[in-house]
């Protein structure tokens, strides 16, 4: 990522009231392309909230929010704590839905499933049913359908809480993958500080309700493997998130 | 193809057996209980009479059952986008529901059936059936996963986007469940509605029960009952059928 890179996730004084509630805000926040900022926070700070005003599926109350679709698709894509599937469809129906959705013609929807599975690695599976799949790969499905439509920002909502160890890992690089490939702008809501530390470039840390960054930890660019994991790099960075979390767990 | 248990079978065989030694032992007096054979007979030389009949009352059903499908989805879905209607009208509902059909047929009969009694008959099978597919609906309806929800929301989803890829599948196996109900409760309707309409005219199966009574043709009527109990099986055996494919 190079800091001129074009900003494609942004809120300015963001604010996000639930009747007389305040659930969040007023947050500043950038993502570039090609950069993945990961946000942690105690439970109910409004990190969900956030990604959905992101999304324009939750409407803000002050501020400005935008999601900037210079090329790729004018909607974010956005995977939820859930994989979300249809269990009537089969895995490559699930995958083309929002191309179904956006009318594009049955050809080359089916031409770019077949190559967005196979992406995830489930070309095998492009006919197989979500009850029939283990929960990382109905994930992997998930993830397919959010970058189908090719947007230019992807936003994941604790996606992977309830996958396996190997299999969280696995999904951690697949979304590392499309990031690099597609120099896509990736805001990730977890509540694991060793996934945060392994996948971003920068760790946002927000407060309790109403959340607001409290804090900002830069994570070293260097290559993300299993090596990295046992690095100095990293523990010192987890060290910090964790420091920073407490802290916030405190103030709660 | 599965195995077909035999042990009901063997148990319907025996209690065929018995009843037809029994009767015959104690000498009953066929008005009052038929042996099996007589019922056999019977069927074999009413058969004209009563197939037919039962054609009438199937097909009466099968209407009833097909407009209390088109409505209780039609109803849900106003009930579904509108919840202001389900609140108000809901609870009338229910008491229609809870009110027995028996005792609604001679008002319904009254008001449509005096020239047309297929008509009242086909009111009142529906007013029963109607019920268990418009509740299923709805429950299917509001089954929506909002997690699918907010992402067909996220992609801008056209109302009958929604209603095609999200809400008619999702409420399809619920509506199925409300449909075997609805189905045997159609015939159920069309039987009751036929015996209070008391007339021939219809010529349905039940009228054929009531006629049958009335000459003291014990066997006739049940062998009239026989015809009665296989529809509602078939109707259950065809919609568990679709069912399972639905599944699979």
């Amino acid at each position: 990522m190079q800091p001129q890179s074009p900003i494609r996730l942004s809120a300015q004084q963001a604010c996000v009231r639930f009747g007389s509630l305040d659930a969040l805000g007023p947050i500043d926040l950038e993502v570039r392309a090609g950069e993945c900022v990961v946000l942690l926070g105690p439970s109910g700070c409004g990190k969900s909230t956030l990604l959905a005003a992101l999304s324009g599926l939750q409407a803000v109350a002050r501020g400005v929010v935008q999601a900037d679709v210079t090329g790729g698709s004018a909607i974010p894509g956005v995977v939820f704590q859930e994989p979300n599937l249809m269990n009537w469809a089969t895995a490559q129906d699930n995958v083309a839905l929002p191309l179904a959705l956006s009318g594009v013609a049955k050809a080359e929807r089916f031409e770019r499933t077949q190559r967005a599975l196979q992406r995830v690695g489930l070309a095998n599976f492009a006919t197989a049913y979500p009850r029939t799949l283990s929960g990382g790969m109905r994930m992997r499905v998930a993830l397919a359908r959010a970058l189908i439509t090719e947007p230019s920002a992807l936003l994941l909502d604790e996606p992977f809480a309830a996958i396996d160890e190997l299999g969280r890992r696995a999904l951690d690089d697949l979304v590392l993958e499309a990031k690099r490939e597609r120099e896509l702008a990736v805001l990730f809501v977890t509540h694991s500080v060793d996934e945060a530390v392994y996948l971003a470039d920068r760790i946002l840390v927000l407060s309790p309700r109403p959340g607001r960054i409290a804090s900002e930890i830069a994570v070293p660019n260097v290559a993300r493997n299993p090596a990295f994991l046992t690095s100095p790099a990293f523990a010192e960075a987890a060290a910090a998130a964790r420091h920073v979390l407490s802290a916030q767990l405190v103030a709660a | 193809m599965n195995r077909i248990d035999l042990a009901p079978i063997f148990a319907g065989l025996f209690l065929l057996t018995l009843w037809e030694g029994l009767t015959r032992f104690f000498q009953v007096p066929p008005v009052i209980l038929p042996p099996p054979s007589a019922i056999g007979a019977a069927l074999v030389d009413r058969g004209p009479l009563l197939i037919p009949a039962a054609g009438v009352t199937m097909g009466l059903a099968l209407t009833a059952l097909a407009i209390s499908i088109g409505l209780g989805t039609l109803i849900a879905l106003i009930f579904a986008r509108v919840p202001l209607l389900e609140r108000s009208l809901g609870p009338y509902a229910l008491v229609l529901q809870a009110t027995p059909i028996v005792a609604i047929a001679p008002l319904v009969i009254i008001w449509t059936g005096i020239e047309n009694p297929r008509r009242a008959i086909l009111i009142l099978a529906v007013i029963v059936a109607v019920f268990p597919v418009l509740t299923s609906a709805l429950a299917g309806l509001k089954a929506v996963d909002p997690g699918l929800d907010r992402l067909f929301r996220l992609h801008k989803a056209s109302s009958t986007q929604r209603f095609l890829r999200l809400e008619l599948p999702t409420a399809a196996p619920f509506l199925l469940a409300g449909i075997k109900t609805a189905a045997g409760l159609s015939l159920v309707g069309v039987v009751v509605a036929e015996f209070v309409a008391g007339t021939g005219a219809t010529g349905g199966l039940s009228w054929r029960l009531v006629e049958a009574g009335n000459r003291l043709e014990t066997a006739t009527m049940f062998a009239a009952l026989f015809l009665l109990a296989l529809m509602g099986l078939a109707l259950h055996a065809v919609l568990s059928l679709i069912e399972k494919q639905l599944r699979s």
